[in-house]
């Protein structure tokens, strides 16, 4: 498709026909990616017997009934702190070990380092439901053992996706570090700062957008997670991935209260990830595409 | 992207790294700093190599070990007695000629045929997108905050919208399709049956592009303003600047891009279960569903991990011949 | 090169190792104890209209019974959705709570396990001997000749419920009992967007509660008598076939409830969209969605002909939860004397008049209230024409391979596709070479 509609820009006046093509491609676009995103606004304000019957663009009526339900009907706010402890905790880990270890790829020669990246890299090939089973084995073996509850608990659920996060995130670090120019942490090296004082003064300052987008990035995948959740957590540390399944689970289908909540819990998310879009594609542009 | 990671035949240890080690620099002479020098890259990956064994590669090889074993429900409460069963699990996976297999490779050719059409969909638009908006016009912030909207919202809320708008009796879709366009004689089903695979296509899309729309609009920043600037002094239209610079310059992009949007979506099992449940129509029956099925619902997870083993292994050919066509590849084209 | 083949040999060596030790801990805890008298974890399935509702009638419960005995039960609600991928990873990890509801139909599944207490006439006898028990109900507590596994805690059947008004508008005096007038009743309700009958066409169990009552109306069964599985009988495919029939030739139930998963028939039905449903206990559903209770009725399911009965007559599944002690707890005395209590005649009648429900214990089926116009029906199915589905180890390997060919059928017809008796033997063909061979 984007041979006959995909033009390029000019450094100079774009021509008539491209301006338009670029108008009709992108409301249309925006269009499709709008329409959930109205559907889901407009059905979390309309009472229940507007969403359960045929779609109307314009309701009967608007309430706000739904954002006061929502709270009772399940635990949500439960949930939702458990989304952040889990997210938030496995994105700063996720970050700080892959900081580590893009600094000594990117910087050190060492035996090993080929095995090292390729491996770490092919893991993001695993299909989840092979390892799901075994590492839930493996988490109830340590807790018996240690009495480390891994299982059940939210740690367990942190040290998962801050693994499932880390190839991803090592491999854009490596590629953003690589692009700071080594003569800068060499010369640091030179004043007499250590390789640790190297690595936290100049190189992670002048890397703050990969970071970013490389959080940013842990965070959505961690935020979203359905599978893992499920098994491993319990009533008391249950995500929002899981958790909001919970509205249509009950006698009845209250979709009104399934959009509300979704929106509730998506508000913060899209708000930060929008916030931060800006170092996303800064980052990216000399991480992933280096 | 990084030439150690995905080409290290190219980069070798050497280039990347060079004589430039930082230790390199602070003299050979004294002993504990060259032991401290060759052990600090080991102590820095030490974390991040403990939860790649802890979480990943440990558990890999023990659902490795399940798929030769009989592991059904009159076993799991004690795995370790579950009884060895050489290849049969493969066997069964296998066995085109009967159900399970067949089914098997049903869910693997829908997979394939969903993975490609997503991945190129979403490669597509994002391209598309990105290169439309690699210039400023008014508005162009607002639009690029909108578009990354999907990207940002959680797998949960977002599939569960697309559910309620593909209901058959009360959905937006057959609204606007049916009652308001005309287009179909009669109201269509979207979670059941054949048109299922569609719709698991537009969600999937609708959710991946902005990721595609990110990276690629990331890689054009690294074109030079100066190489149009060039070629429009050479005469050369807007689309022969396409043509001749924007996607050459996105190859190595377009070469990672690719492969992670493959490796996400044929593992991707958040989507289609939120959509469907446990059980997926045949049409959209996705190979991590079907195999999700296979042993958490049907309770035999050794055949349950065979096929995740074999679903492995064809991943590894994939990618495997992937990099060594597009890093030769790229090596011709000279980047 | 070699020095990355030395590297990766090394690093398959260690992991192996460490899997070797990881599976070696296994969850090899045997039985159960008494290490830790004073507290117990029960998880419980999700009865009311809510977890948040369970918890409000369920505390007060165990409140009475950490006064009576000192133990104090931490309790969780956890949804259908999740509950038996719960219980399997309890199984598997032997990390489970001590006390748990379980469906009834999954009783010999989890049997087969090893996971659950069985409970032989020593351990009846601690919670009052199984006399104490309706049989059909004890019946669907594990397999056949074997140690119940669980103890029945609430009891359900299905019934034919019926919207009085639109079967007014429709001129229909008398509910119907057969099924050949369900379908004259449905078809003169089914039209100007109303239908007679409901189903859920995507929900898996929905499905097999269904046909497996058709099937022994037609004289089948789906399992042999020693437990293999038989769905190509004439009898299983005209039970398939009536069934998705209702939809495809008779056209009493609408196209759309075949995408139906999630109880939207029962607000069809309160919405008066659709005349009929046939349900477990859906008074309360149909209270909290607004429905006045003399706005419906309710009948015993239909039968082919006659009247409601064992044998061929037989017109619902013994529907129910199952109470059953895990079999790693760490207070075996306490869990068993937290059944006692929850099984007391006292307790099931008071739960099970909360959650519409009949007592499973004879003595509780007594009280008056039982005997209303909303369980009534149930009670009197319960106990002549009720039969417990097939309680086989892969009682869930049959509900994912039948459920799912009733539910791909279902699609067919709803698309215009025809459903014909070769199609559907060919689906349950299919089905049963899909069952695991041992």
């Amino acid at each position: 498709m984007s041979d006959t509609t995909v033009r390029h820009r000019s450094p100079m006046a774009a021509p008539r026909s491209f301006v338009w093509s670029r108008r009709i491609f992108l409301t249309l676009l925006a269009g499709f990616v709008l329409l959930p995103v109205f559907v889901m606004v407009s059905s979390s304000l309309k009472p229940l017997q507007d969403v359960q019957g045929e779609f109307r663009w314009i309701p009967s009526g608007l309430t706000i009934r739904p954002y006061v339900d929502i709270w009772s009907t399940v635990p949500l706010a439960k949930y939702f702190t458990n989304s952040v402890i889990v997210a938030g905790a496995a994105t700063v880990c996720s970050v700080i070990i892959a900081v580590f270890a893009a600094y000594a790829v990117s910087r050190y020669r060492f035996r090993g380092k080929r095995v090292f990246t390729v491996t770490v890299l092919s893991t993001q090939m695993l299909p989840g439901i092979l390892f799901l089973l075994p590492l839930f084995l493996i988490y109830v073996n340590i807790g018996n053992a240690t009495g480390i509850a891994l299982f059940g608990s939210r740690g367990g659920l942190i040290l998962t996706y801050m693994t499932f996060t880390l190839p991803f995130s090592i491999w854009m670090l490596i590629g953003y570090f690589e692009s700071v120019p080594r003569d800068l942490d060499e010369a640091a090296l030179v004043d007499g700062c250590g390789p640790l004082g190297a690595l936290f003064r100049i190189i992670v300052p002048a890397a703050i957008p990969g970071i970013v987008a490389v959080a940013v990035y842990s965070f959505m995948t961690a935020w979203g997670e359905v599978l893992f959740a499920s098994v491993m957590t319990n009533e008391t540390t249950r995500t929002l991935s899981v958790g909001l399944g919970a509205y249509a689970n009950l006698n009845d289908v209250y979709w009104n209260q399934i959009m509300a909540a979704s929106l509730v819990v998506s508000v913060p998310v899209v708000a930060g990830f929008l916030l931060l879009q800006r170092y996303l594609v800064t980052g990216l542009t000399a991480g992933a595409v280096k | 992207m990084t030439t150690t990671a995905t080409s290290p035949a190219e980069a070798g240890e050497g280039r990347a790294v060079g004589k430039k080690t930082p230790g390199a620099a602070r003299g050979k002479s004294r002993r504990p700093g060259r032991i401290r020098r060759i052990g600090l890259p080991y102590l820095l990956l030490l974390p991040a190599l403990v939860l790649e064994l802890l979480v990943h590669l440990i558990p890999m090889v023990m659902g490795i070990v399940m798929s030769f074993r009989e592991l059904t429900q009159f076993y799991i409460r004690d795995w370790g007695s579950a009884p060895w069963s050489g290849f049969d699990n493969f066997k069964i996976a296998v066995d085109f000629d009967a159900p399970v297999g067949q089914a098997l490779l049903h869910s693997f050719f829908v997979t394939v045929l969903f993975t490609v059409l997503s991945v190129g969909l979403c490669w597509a638009i994002g391209t598309a997108a990105a290169i439309y908006m690699q210039e400023t016009f008014k508005g162009r912030g607002i639009l690029r905050a909108l578009f990354l909207i999907p990207y940002a919202l959680p797998v949960y809320a977002a599939v569960i919208t697309w559910v309620f708008m593909f209901q058959h009796d009360n959905g937006l879709v057959n609204h606007v399709l049916h009652d308001q366009l005309g287009v179909t004689d009669k109201p269509s089903f979207w979670l059941i049956g054949d048109n299922s695979f569609y719709a698991l296509l537009t969600v999937s899309v609708w959710k991946g592009w902005p990721f595609a729309f990110l990276i690629v609009m990331a890689g054009l920043q690294n074109i030079p303003k100066e190489m149009y600037e060039a070629a429009a002094l050479d005469g050369a239209g807007l689309w022969q600047q396409l043509r001749r610079i924007t996607l050459p310059s996105l190859r190595p992009v377009n070469q990672v891009l690719v492969l992670v949007l493959f490796l996400w979506t044929f593992n991707d099992f958040n989507t289609p279960y939120v959509m469907f449940g446990k059980a997926a129509p045949k049409a959209a029956d996705l190979i991590s569903v079907h195999i999700y099925q296979s042993s958490f619902v049907t309770w035999n997870f050794g055949t349950g991990s065979a096929m995740s083993v074999l679903l492995l292994l064809f991943l590894l050919v994939v990618t495997g011949v992937y990099l060594a066509l597009t890093s030769r590849g790229r090596k011709t084209a000279d980047v | 090169m070699s020095r990355i083949r030395a590297a990766a040999v090394g690093a398959a060596t260690l992991t192996l190792a460490l899997t070797a030790t990881a599976c070696g801990g296994g969850s090899s805890s045997g039985g159960g104890s008494n290490d830790s008298p004073k507290t117990l974890t029960y998880w419980a399935s999700n009865q009311g209209a809510s977890i948040a509702v369970d918890k409000k009638v369920l505390q007060p419960e165990l409140d009475k019974f950490e006064k009576q005995t000192g133990i104090k039960v931490k309790l969780e609600v956890i949804p259908w959705s999740d509950l038996l991928n719960r219980i399997l990873t309890a199984t598997t990890s032997g990390q489970g709570p001590d006390v748990l509801n379980i469906g009834n139909t999954w009783s010999a599944s989890l049997q087969a396990s090893g996971a659950l207490l069985p409970w032989d006439a020593k351990n009846f006898d601690k919670i009052g001997g199984k006399d104490r028990f309706v049989e059909s109900a004890i019946g669907s507590a594990g397999a056949q000749g074997k140690d119940p596994a669980a103890v029945p805690l609430y009891s359900m059947s299905y019934a034919l419920y019926y919207n009085k008004k639109m079967f007014k508008d429709a001129g229909i005096s008398k509910p119907p009992t057969t099924w050949d007038e369900v379908v004259a009743d449905g078809k003169k309700i089914s039209k100007n967007g109303k239908w007679g009958l409901a189903a859920e066409g995507s929900n898996l169990s929905n499905n097999i509660h269904q046909i497996f009552v058709l099937a022994k109306q037609h004289g089948a069964d789906w399992f042999t008598a020693d437990g293999k599985p038989d769905f190509t009988s004439d009898g299983a495919v005209a039970a398939v076939k009536q069934y998705v029939d209702l939809m495809a030739k008779d056209k009493i139930i609408a196209p759309g409830n075949a995408e139906y998963a999630q109880n939207q028939s029962l607000s069809d039905f309160s919405k008066n969209k659709t005349a009929m449903v046939l349900w477990q206990a859906a008074a309360s559903t149909f209270k909290s969605q607004g429905m006045k209770d003399d706005e419906w009725g309710v009948v015993p399911a239909p039968v082919q002909s006659g009247a409601p009965g064992q044998g061929q007559n037989v017109n619902s599944m013994v529907a129910g939860i199952n109470i059953a002690v895990f079999k790693n707890t760490k207070n075996l005395d306490g869990a068993t004397k937290f059944v006692k209590f929850m099984t007391s005649d006292e307790e099931s009648k008071l739960l099970n008049k909360t959650y519409g429900s009949i007592p499973p214990v004879k003595a509780a089926q007594e009280d008056p209230a039982f005997n209303a116009q909303s369980t009534g029906v149930l009670k009197e199915t319960l106990a002549k024409s009720a039969a417990p589905l097939p309680q086989v180890a892969d009682e869930s390997q049959f509900e994912t391979a039948v459920g799912t060919a009733v539910k791909e059928l279902f699609a067919d017809a709803a698309a215009g596709k025809p459903v014909t008796t070769e199609s559907v033997k060919a689906a349950l063909t299919k089905a049963q070479q899909s069952m695991p061979t041992k």
